[in-house]
């Protein structure tokens, strides 16, 4: 007797496939269920990197498809590693990487903290806080360009509000000593909240028996927060910094918009630096090896980062 | 019916019929910039004519070579015609991005010394000064100067330029005397607003500071390698006089240029012209017809003139573009049958008067064409001491390694003159290296 849409199924599928199916194993079944996933993650993931690795080595050039291709052994990796302009990029993201993540964490977090405490317009102020990361980066980098114009740029009155002085009388995307600082200015503001959203999530999750419970010990408010809120909140931020660090090491459509990598190499990022060496130089062999020990580097750092985070999650 | 007139219908059907049966949507990949309107205009004579029609695919400068060198890298059919950047020539060629037209040249009698020889040789020509041709001059381009005039001719200021400099304030005749100027509107108050002297090229993402710088460098003594000795770099890139030559433009941009200019290119440099930030702009002579036709500072109010002389000649930046027929397209006779219809004089004045900048001899040489518009003996001018980056197939390498070098040094202000242009004749020769030309 047919019940279900199951049911029907099997009735209606014809009777050698029907016997060939239930001729399989559990196993062949989730085989052929996981099959299309595993093809398209080798063909998407894994050939395209085995491929790039292979590339490495050589000093091929996909613009020049009629050059002979010569395997240089590690030369790309030599020359990566001892160029001293790559090691400026490098140095160039990770200041930008490590201000970000602080800023970020600390300006969301406090920013969470406010509206975990309940009071009136939460809601409101928890919209109008995220509205920045709604934006796309090109167009934040866009008019974050007008802002910091020293002639025009609300930025630079309101700093000279402040301070005094000309507005005219610095450029935060034209100083090499201020614009690596103008780029974190803008990612911090524009992506503070989803590092606040995070955060708020993590701190809802703290049930309210635990804070009552010490509250019946007396413990403080600061010692409440230091023994509740942040150990318990800490899988949450970590989470947060995880994901900024990914997001950050590979920015570059805001930076572009911003500065184009100026002035000289100050916010020349490595992804920068690798689209130009890829796609406008068209160094492709050197540019695979760039994007090799970036790989291996973001990956080595990932996944201590990653255990890192699994032993919090377990305390 | 006659069997005249039977003649007559039936030609006319058999032509009608081949048309229809050969009409093609073509499309043209171009720069989206002021000259491709008015292209989209002129063409439409070619439509009414040829039964073809046009679609067009224009990208904003800074992406332009990006998107297009990627759709010619990867055999993409996206474009059947092609006006890309002078620089992509050797590329275009050696790459087999571009059909050579010598034997469609020769078939439809179009000839090379129709037009101006900087426009061949720069658009057209790979090698260089070789007739080997792979594109038709299209449309010429090169880096001059814009003033305000009105600006220039007000009393008040004229008195005090002379006391101070001991000569007219007038259109310089020498890049020393245009930093002059320059410095003397350096924020100065012009009718309650500060403005600055000169709006130059500082873009560090595609190929502006490199654009601008070489205005500087060339008159000062820079050359590309030594004449007699192809890619021998050492003391010609970084001679002597090009050290001056880059010093002149730092010093011009620390001094005599608007706040915040650090990434400036074609657009930013249009927009502080016409809201009247700043007395001078350097910039492509395709921006001249709007700057006429702005209601703020056009009209009488601007004036122009070529590049000014360096210690060691006179010389200006080449821009411009030719049209090329790409190979990957497949309908590549009605391409062809556009740059023959395109070539012709008719189509070619009337591509003047658009606003497009014909590189036609016939057009240029007109005794009319010089005082046709306030810029167009400017423009001829300039067009006669132009002078291009490298062409070769690798010039985004060699484009991309200037940018970095000079954008350090002038704008971030890092390390020396002699540094940069050290470190630039390194670069350069690591990427001849890599191609096999050393």
């Amino acid at each position: 007797m047919i019940h279900t849409p199951m049911d029907k199924i099997a009735e209606a599928t014809p009777e050698p496939l029907a016997r060939k199916v239930r001729g399989l194993s559990d196993r062949a079944i989730a085989w052929i269920f996981v099959a299309p996933s595993i093809f398209l993650l080798l063909a998407v993931n894994i050939f395209p990197l085995i491929w790039t690795i292979r590339l490495s080595f050589t000093n091929y050039k996909v613009n020049r498809p009629n050059r002979e291709i010569d395997f240089v052994g590690l030369r790309n990796y030599e020359r990566i590693l001892t160029d001293s302009d790559t090691w400026m990029t490098m140095q160039a993201t990770a200041h930008f990487l490590i201000w970000t993540i602080v800023l970020q964490v600390l300006i969301g977090f406090a920013l969470a903290y406010l509206l975990n405490m309940k009071f009136k317009g939460n809601d409101m102020w928890t919209t109008i806080i995220v509205f920045p990361m709604m934006l796309s980066p090109a167009v934040v980098g866009n008019f974050w360009t007008f802002l910091y114009q020293p002639q025009i740029g609300l930025f630079n009155y309101v700093v000279t509000f402040f301070t005094g002085g000309d507005p005219s009388s610095f450029s935060m995307i034209g100083d090499v000593q201020l614009a690596s600082w103008a780029i974190v200015i803008v990612d911090t503001w524009m992506w503070t909240p989803f590092v606040m959203l995070i955060c708020l999530a993590g701190l809802r999750s703290i049930p309210d028996s635990i804070y009552e419970a010490a509250e019946c010990d007396r413990a403080s408010k600061w010692r409440q927060f230091w023994t509740i809120t942040i150990p318990m909140a800490l899988p949450f931020l970590m989470l947060a910094v995880l994901f900024r660090g990914i997001e950050n090491f590979k920015m570059f459509d805001l930076v572009v918009q911003l500065t184009g990598g100026g002035p000289g190499n100050t916010t020349t990022l490595t992804s920068i630096d690798l689209k130009r060496e890829a796609f406008e130089k068209w160094r492709t062999g050197y540019s695979s090896a760039y994007a090799v020990t970036l790989f291996v580097t973001v990956f080595g750092l990932a996944s201590i980062y990653v255990k890192a985070l699994n032993k919090v999650k377990e305390r | 019916m006659n069997a005249k007139l039977k003649f007559t219908v039936a030609t006319a059907a058999l032509i009608g019929a081949t048309n229809a049966a050969k009409a093609e949507d073509l499309t043209l990949c171009w720069a989206s910039w002021d000259p491709a309107n008015a292209l989209i205009e002129l063409s439409k004579d070619f439509e009414k004519k040829s039964g073809h029609t046009m679609n067009f695919e224009f990208v904003p400068w800074p992406n332009f070579a990006d998107r297009m060198l990627n759709e010619l890298n990867s055999g993409g059919k996206l474009c059947d015609l092609m006006i890309g950047d002078s620089q992509w020539i050797g590329g275009g060629a050696e790459n087999g991005h571009y059909v050579k037209l010598n034997d469609f040249f020769e078939a439809e009698g179009i000839t090379m010394d129709d037009f101006i020889p900087a426009t061949v040789t720069g658009y057209a020509e790979w090698p260089k000064n070789t007739p080997n041709y792979w594109a038709l001059p299209a449309f010429g381009d090169v880096v001059g100067w814009t003033y305000r005039k009105d600006w220039f001719e007000r009393p008040e200021l004229q008195a005090e330029f002379k006391e101070k400099y001991g000569r007219d304030l007038d259109v310089p005749n020498s890049l020393d005397e245009l930093k002059d100027i320059a410095q003397f509107f350096q924020g100065r108050d012009i009718d309650g607003t500060t403005v600055y002297g000169a709006a130059i090229y500082t873009e560090r993402g595609s190929e502006g500071i490199t654009m601008g710088v070489t205005n500087a460098l060339y008159n000062y003594g820079f050359e590309y390698g030594n004449p007699d000795s192809p890619y021998e770099l050492d003391g010609f890139v970084n001679s002597e006089d090009a050290v001056a030559g880059l010093e002149f433009y730092k010093d011009l941009y620390d001094t005599a240029t608007p706040p915040g200019s650090s990434n400036w290119y074609m657009g930013e440099n249009i927009d502080a012209y016409k809201s009247g930030q700043v007395a001078l702009q350097m910039n492509f002579a395709f921006i001249w017809p709007g700057v006429e036709a702005d209601p703020n500072v056009g009209g009488g109010r601007s004036g122009y003139f070529p590049n000014p002389a360096g210690p060691n000649g006179q010389f200006a930046q080449l821009g411009g573009q030719g049209i090329s027929v790409v190979s990957y397209s497949d309908k590549q006779d009605a391409a062809l049958e556009y740059i023959k219809w395109f070539a012709q004089p008719e189509i070619q004045a009337r591509w003047w008067e658009l606003g497009g900048y014909s590189a036609l001899k016939a057009v240029v040489e007109d005794p009319a064409f010089a005082t046709s518009q306030p810029y167009a003996q400017t423009f001829l001018d300039s067009m006669a001491i132009v002078k291009d980056f490298w062409a070769e197939p690798a010039y985004a390498e060699l484009l991309l390694a200037m940018q970095q070098r000079v954008h350090d040094y002038v704008i971030a202000g890092n390390g020396t003159a002699q540094e940069a242009l050290d470190g630039l004749v390194g670069d350069w020769t690591e990427t001849f290296e890599d191609e096999g030309k050393i």
